[in-house]
């Protein structure tokens, strides 16, 4: 079983930072819902803010890491010049999906924009972790301030699911590979 | 939370310069093997630091209406992601 060091990257990328922030996500819309809207006393409060703050500056750091890695790391194996005269486009994934009709708008709806409405969620995140960093359960007394944080999150949500969904897709039709090949384990053969 | 969804107009804004005009998308082009996208990413993050900073400082220690903000910044967040959508970007 092997892998390009390409694909890794896609990997870690993807199903990493990506799905684990999608991930994430749910539970810090809950989270944050719960813990500063509950009319209820909640336990140990200082335990459960520090808790919400970690969760929240890891989402962020999760965030950032995977649109860095996306646009710095990957999109520029994604969208390398061919080089004249190639004929085997499997190594420019852009240009093979642009090859085809059936395959273009995963290019040009599907990239563009991923590679824009992605940036919105570590943008949106990182706030909604300054101002609760800054406000902690004081929030239930701001309420505009709660909902505008809420919604930010969602929107984050919703960002990082195009992207996530149009990564997917396009992995799928044009996979971006080559590099390196990393074995992860010898078959046995039968 | 204003200065974030000034920062995501930014960078729509930004992004449908540099694929209308090709001296912009020249510009923006801070690292060639991500292309424009480097500079529209890096521009938009800079004006959002930059918003936050100048708006910190205006209204750190004031009491400001959030009704108003709350629903300036999540119309031009709203209308960021609208401003990113091919389909919209193809008909401006």
């Amino acid at each position: 079983m092997e892998v390009t060091l390409r694909s890794f990257w896609t990997l870690v990328h993807g199903m990493g930072f990506g799905a684990l922030y999608l991930l994430a996500c749910s539970g810090a819309l809950m989270e944050l819902y719960r813990y500063t809207a509950s009319s209820t006393p909640i336990g140990d409060t200082s335990s459960e803010e520090k808790f919400l703050k970690i969760y929240l500056i890891t989402m962020a750091v999760l965030a950032w890491t995977a649109v860095l890695t996306g646009a710095y790391v990957i999109y520029p194996w994604y969208r390398a010049a061919l080089p004249a005269g190639a004929k085997d486009l499997a190594l420019f994934p852009q240009r093979l999906l642009m090859s085809s009709p059936s395959t273009a708008g995963w290019h040009a709806l599907g990239m563009e924009w991923k590679e824009h409405i992605a940036w919105f969620a570590p943008i949106s995140i990182t706030m909604a972790a300054f101002v609760f960093f800054k406000y902690g359960r004081d929030l239930k007394n701001h309420r505009q301030l709660r909902a505008g944080v809420l919604a930010f999150v969602a929107a984050s949500f919703v960002s990082a699911g195009v992207a996530g969904f149009f990564g997917a897709m396009l992995d799928k039709y044009a996979p971006v590979q080559g590099g390196p090949t990393i074995v992860l384990s010898k078959g046995e053969s039968k | 939370m204003l200065s974030a969804a000034i920062g995501s107009l930014a960078l729509a804004i930004l992004a449908i310069a540099g694929n209308k005009s090709l001296a912009i998308k020249n510009t923006l082009n801070f690292y060639k093997p991500t292309g424009p996208l480097s500079g529209v990413t890096t521009v938009a993050i800079f004006v959002w630091l930059l918003t936050w900073l100048i708006l910190d400082r205006r209204w750190g220690k004031r009491s400001v209406t959030m009704r108003r903000i709350n629903t300036v910044s999540i119309g031009l967040l709203v209308l960021s992601i609208l401003l990113t959508f091919p389909p919209v970007v193809d008909r401006l």
